[in-house]
């Protein structure tokens, strides 16, 4: 089978599928609460027995970690009184089971949601864990445990929402395939962060394959091998060696400066969405953070971070960095990113609708939160403000007059932060890109997003399947597009970086670089892959290849010839 | 009806294991065991209630007790503080 190999990397293990949970609870009315409370009670026992089961289990396998977290669920399960004002509720309003725990859960959970502390806060998925657990046994589906399968399993699903990710034992997954998705799509973003082989947009996959059936994945190539004959198994497991012979090689320039052979230096920075990633980045050699999407921060939870919550997590990252530069884009929420909190109603045009900037100009409580606690963070290391989708003057002053407005607050109060803060934009609209000149006057960096200027330029949704194949990095435009925004911000002395998806690949890079490309910002996994495209390759050569690209007026011809001629230093 | 005032040391404030502790020691008495944080109350025997606190370092809880028992309950929770939940 053929998908679109988004995640690198050989991953040769057995198929966990990953079912659908998410059920409608239905609220009913029941005449005899007795026998509904009954029902309830025995759930409970059941769902104890269960955890019993797991808990033992992972014992015996030494794995006492997991264990506790099964002892803590088991000891929610036994609360009388949680269960008490369920109980309160089956007999007061008369309705089943299944809603009254819902909605008493729900209760709890947007409490847990607003604590500042992470781990409190992460404790409201073990409370959906265990309302999931019940809830099952109530309507009698059967529950399938995770670990059902091997220590070696590729996830099989769907589709894949990124607060999936957050629950998965990493541990033991060592692949993703989905039937929807695309390159830039979050559980792509999220396989390449963790640096695990996925593949996606395989159709009607998840149908084919049962759990525990043997299963090989080229994250590279895109190909989905179910049960191999043994010779495929043979090929697939020299190739995984061969990469990992590369991956030591790589290792060896994780402290070495990224230096062109004919001189030229260039810095390489990463993408991350959170405090976790950092480490990431350090251990791949990462020059700094080029892309801080701060927008994670306010995914997955039922209400905004407060400024403190924000100011802790932001000092947290510039800390750890210890002085090298971390680019924070101020909040990037709306087309495919929705916040439940943030009552949006749906739109016809998400992509080109409220979004990004747009929400936060509409929004000057919520933007002045985030600028504050970005600004009282910005003293404890290197800290530069990106603002994302510009698409006119006015938005990009706006945005600043907010943050000079901020500033101003903050030295009334008395309140530090770093002076000569670096302000930037990221350049994604096309009509930012052709007024680039204009915008350079006016920001310290550009910020090249190339998922989105690829999307807006060639009026690609990347997104939808069916024109997946329109959507190209390699189209005549984009390199036009970009060589305008690198020269219009070399004429004002400002820098420019490229933070999309195309700085990570390997036969581009060396291009942007040539172009005159000051940064490269990539996910961590790619950082070292990248460093060693650009020290064996040369700008002069480089710049003869840009000209013929320059030259040829399809992307198909470009992709080809760009292909052919990085056969040679391309790991092989 | 007894009470005392305690603050939280243990570093990592009534997190799962501590909170759990503090449920177990709770529910062994008859006495109706109470926490106030911030003017609101806790069901000190439900350790999703003592978790819903969301108590962190250094919070200050005020611990109530009534029923037979309520001398003996207030002691042994004390214990569990003055230890730092064993920490």
């Amino acid at each position: 089978m053929k998908g679109i190999g988004v995640s690198s990397g050989i991953a040769i293990g057995y198929v966990l599928k990953k079912e659908e949970t998410v059920q409608k609870i239905e609220r009913k009315t029941i005449e005899h609460s007795g026998a509904e409370m009954k029902r309830l009670n025995e759930a409970r026992q059941t769902s104890t027995a269960q955890l019993d089961q797991i808990i033992q289990k992972m014992q015996q396998e030494n794995r006492d970690e997991e264990a506790q977290i099964f002892e803590a669920h088991k000891m929610l399960v036994g609360d009388d009184i949680f269960f008490g004002e369920v109980e309160q509720m089956i007999l007061k309003e008369k309705v089943n089971a299944e809603w009254a725990l819902q909605v008493i859960t729900d209760a709890y959970i947007k409490q847990f949601a607003s604590f500042e502390d992470e781990y409190l806060r992460e404790r409201q998925a073990d409370l959906v864990d265990i309302r999931n657990r019940i809830t099952k046994i109530l309507l009698g589906i059967e529950e399938k445990e995770p670990d059902a399968v091997s220590d070696e399993m590729v996830i099989v699903a769907k589709d894949l929402a990124p607060s999936d990710f957050a629950k998965m034992d990493l541990s033991k997954i060592i692949g993703f395939v989905t039937e929807k998705g695309s390159k830039t799509s979050h559980v792509s973003i999220m396989a390449r962060s963790y640096g695990v082989p996925a593949v996606v947009g395989v159709e009607a996959i998840f149908t084919k394959v049962k759990n525990g059936d043997a299963i090989i994945i080229d994250g590279e190539a895109g190909t989905v091998l179910l049960n191999p004959t043994a010779a495929e198994l043979d090929t697939y497991q020299r190739k995984q060696q061969k990469l990992q012979e590369f991956n030591t090689r790589l290792q060896a320039l994780k402290d070495r400066e990224t230096c062109s052979l004919d001189g030229k230096k260039f810095t390489i920075a990463a993408n991350i969405s959170g405090p976790q990633d950092v480490d990431a980045v350090l251990a791949n050699g990462g020059e700094g953070i080029g892309l801080y999407r701060t927008e994670f921060l306010f995914l997955d939870r039922d209400s905004f971070p407060s400024e403190e919550e924000q100011f802790t997590v932001y000092k947290s990252v510039v800390e750890k960095m210890k002085g090298k530069p971390v680019v924070f884009r101020t909040l990037d929420v709306g087309g495919d990113k929705e916040l439940p909190y943030l009552d949006i109603p749906p739109e016809d045009n998400p992509f080109l609708g409220f979004r990004a900037i747009r929400i936060c100009l509409a929004n000057q409580e919520l933007f002045r939160t985030q600028l504050r606690a970005l600004l009282r963070a910005s003293k404890y290391g290197n800290l530069k403000i990106m603002f994302p989708m510009i698409s006119s003057l006015e938005e990009l002053r706006a945005a600043k007059a907010q943050l000079k407005a901020v500033s101003a607050e903050l030295e009334k109060e008395n309140i530090d932060f770093a002076e000569d803060i670096e302000v930037g934009m990221m350049v994604e609209v096309p009509a930012a890109a052709m007024i680039a000149e204009i915008f350079a006057k006016e920001v310290d960096f550009f910020s090249i997003g190339t998922n989105d200027l690829i999307q807006y330029t060639t009026a690609v949704d990347r997104g939808n399947q069916r024109i997946a194949h329109l959507y190209t990095e390699y189209h005549p435009a984009l390199f036009r597009l970009i060589q305008r925004i690198v020269d219009a911000a070399h004429q004002e002395d400002i820098w420019v970086g490229i933070c999309g998806e195309a700085a990570a690949n390997p036969r581009l890079a060396p291009i942007y670089a040539a172009m005159g490309v000051d940064e490269l910002s990539v996910d961590s996994k790619s950082i070292l892959k990248i460093r060693w495209m650009l020290n064996n390759s040369s700008c002069l050569e480089m710049e003869k290849v840009i000209a013929q690209i320059m030259e040829m007026p399809t992307a198909e011809e470009i992709e080809a010839y760009l292909h052919k001629l990085n056969e040679r230093i391309e790991l092989g | 009806m007894v009470s005392m005032t305690v603050t939280l040391n243990n570093k990592s404030g009534l997190h799962a294991r501590p909170a759990s502790l503090f449920t177990k020691e709770a529910a062994k008495y008859q006495a109706a065991v109470k926490v106030i944080k911030d003017g609101q109350e806790y069901n000190a025997k439900s350790i999703l209630s003592v978790l819903s606190m969301g108590a962190a370092q250094g919070t200050e809880l005020t611990i109530t007790a009534e029923g037979e028992d309520e001398e003996q309950a207030l002691k042994a929770l004390k214990e569990l503080f003055d230890q730092n939940f064993g920490e």
